[in-house]
C-alpha cells in the first residue's frame, strides 16, 4: 500500500472509495475534538439515509445514549486521557494546562489528512511530517472505533464470532481495514 | 451519626515526602494501538534504537505497562503530552 520515498516521505495510491471512507471517518473525530467551551452550530437536518458512509458517521458521532453532564464521552476520555492515574488533583491540573493544545494538535493531524486526500482517489504523496500526521489521525480514528466497538486484543476472534447481520459488522470490517492501512504506513516510515 | 476526623498534618502528596526520587513516564497496554506503531513511536519520540523500542513495546503488551523514560517531572509531563498526541495511553508518576 504505502511506499517510502527517498526524501523520507511516502506515496500511496487510494481508490475513490478509500479516499471517501477516510474523509468520512476523520470528520467525527474532528467534531469530538471541538472545544467544549465553544458551542457549535446546530447540525444540518438530515433525512434517513441508506448511504453506508453516512450511517457510519452517524454511528460514530453520537453515542447511543446522551452522556450526562460532566461525564466524559469514553472516546474523548481515550483521546485525551488523564496524565496522572490515581491523582485526580494532579490530573485535573495537567488537563487545565494541556488539554486545549492537545485538542488543537489532534485536529491539525486530522486536517492534514483531509487536505491531502485527493477528492476522488489517486496517488497521494506525503512528506515525512505529513505522513506522521496521517499516522496520528489514523490512530485517533481507530481509537474512536475501538472504544465504540469495545474492541479487545482478540479482535480477529471478535470479528469471526460476529453475526454478519449484526449492525456493527460493517464497522468491524472498516476497523480491520484501518489497521491494515496504518500498519502499512508504519512499515513505510520505519524503514 | 459520625464525628469529624481529627485534623492531622499529613504530607499532601507523595512527591512532597520523597523529593529526590525521579519521575517516570509510563505507557499502558490498550487493545487498539498496533505493536508496530507503538514501537515506531518509542523510536521516533525518544530516539531509542529499534531493539530497545521493541523490548519496551513488548513489556507494555505482556506486563500491561512499562516505564519508558525517567527524569524531571516537567520532562515526563512533556513526554506524556507528546505520547497522548500519538494516542498512546501514557501517565506520569514519581518513582516510589
Amino acid at each position: 500500500m504505502f511506499r517510502s520515498t527517498r526524501d523520507g516521505g511516502v506515496i500511496v495510491r487510494l481508490s475513490g472509495g478509500e479516499a471517501t471512507l477516510l474523509r468520512t471517518l476523520v470528520v467525527p473525530v474532528m467534531e469530538l475534538l471541538k472545544d467544549p467551551e465553544r458551542p457549535s452550530p446546530p447540525p444540518e437536518p438530515s433525512g434517513p439515509s441508506d448511504d453506508i458512509f453516512a450511517e457510519l458517521e452517524k454511528q460514530f458521532s453520537q453515542p447511543d445514549e446522551p452522556a450526562p453532564e460532566l461525564s466524559m464521552d469514553p472516546v474523548i476520555a481515550r483521546l485525551l486521557p488523564d496524565a496522572y492515574r490515581d491523582d485526580p488533583e494532579k490530573a485535573g491540573e495537567f488537563r487545565k494546562y494541556t488539554e486545549s493544545s492537545l485538542r488543537e494538535s489532534k485536529k491539525y493531524f486530522a486536517q492534514t489528512l483531509l487536505e491531502t486526500l485527493p477528492a476522488s482517489g489517486g496517488k497521494v504523496r506525503l512528506t515525512g511530517d505529513q505522513a506522521r500526521d496521517w499516522l496520528r489521525a489514523l490512530n485517533d480514528i481507530r481509537l474512536m472505533f475501538g472504544v465504540r466497538l469495545e474492541v479487545t486484543e482478540d479482535f480477529e476472534e471478535q470479528l469471526a464470532a460476529l453475526d454478519p447481520k449484526d449492525p456493527r459488522a460493517a464497522a468491524f470490517e472498516v476497523y480491520g481495514w484501518l489497521g491494515a492501512v496504518q500498519e502499512s504506513l508504519v512499515r513505510a516510515l520505519a524503514r | 451519626m459520625s464525628v469529624a476526623p481529627a485534623e492531622v498534618d499529613l504530607p499532601r502528596s507523595a512527591d512532597e515526602s520523597v523529593p529526590d526520587n525521579p519521575w517516570l513516564t509510563l505507557v499502558w497496554n490498550d487493545p487498539v494501538n498496533l505493536m508496530s506503531y507503538v514501537t515506531y513511536v518509542f523510536e521516533h519520540v525518544f530516539g531509542y534504537p529499534r531493539p530497545k523500542a521493541e523490548k519496551l513495546m513488548l513489556d507494555v503488551h505482556r506486563k500491561g505497562r512499562a516505564v519508558v523514560a525517567s527524569g524531571t517531572r516537567e520532562a515526563m509531563e512533556r513526554n506524556v503530552e507528546v505520547l497522548h498526541g500519538y494516542g498512546l495511553w501514557a501517565t506520569v508518576r514519581q518513582d516510589a
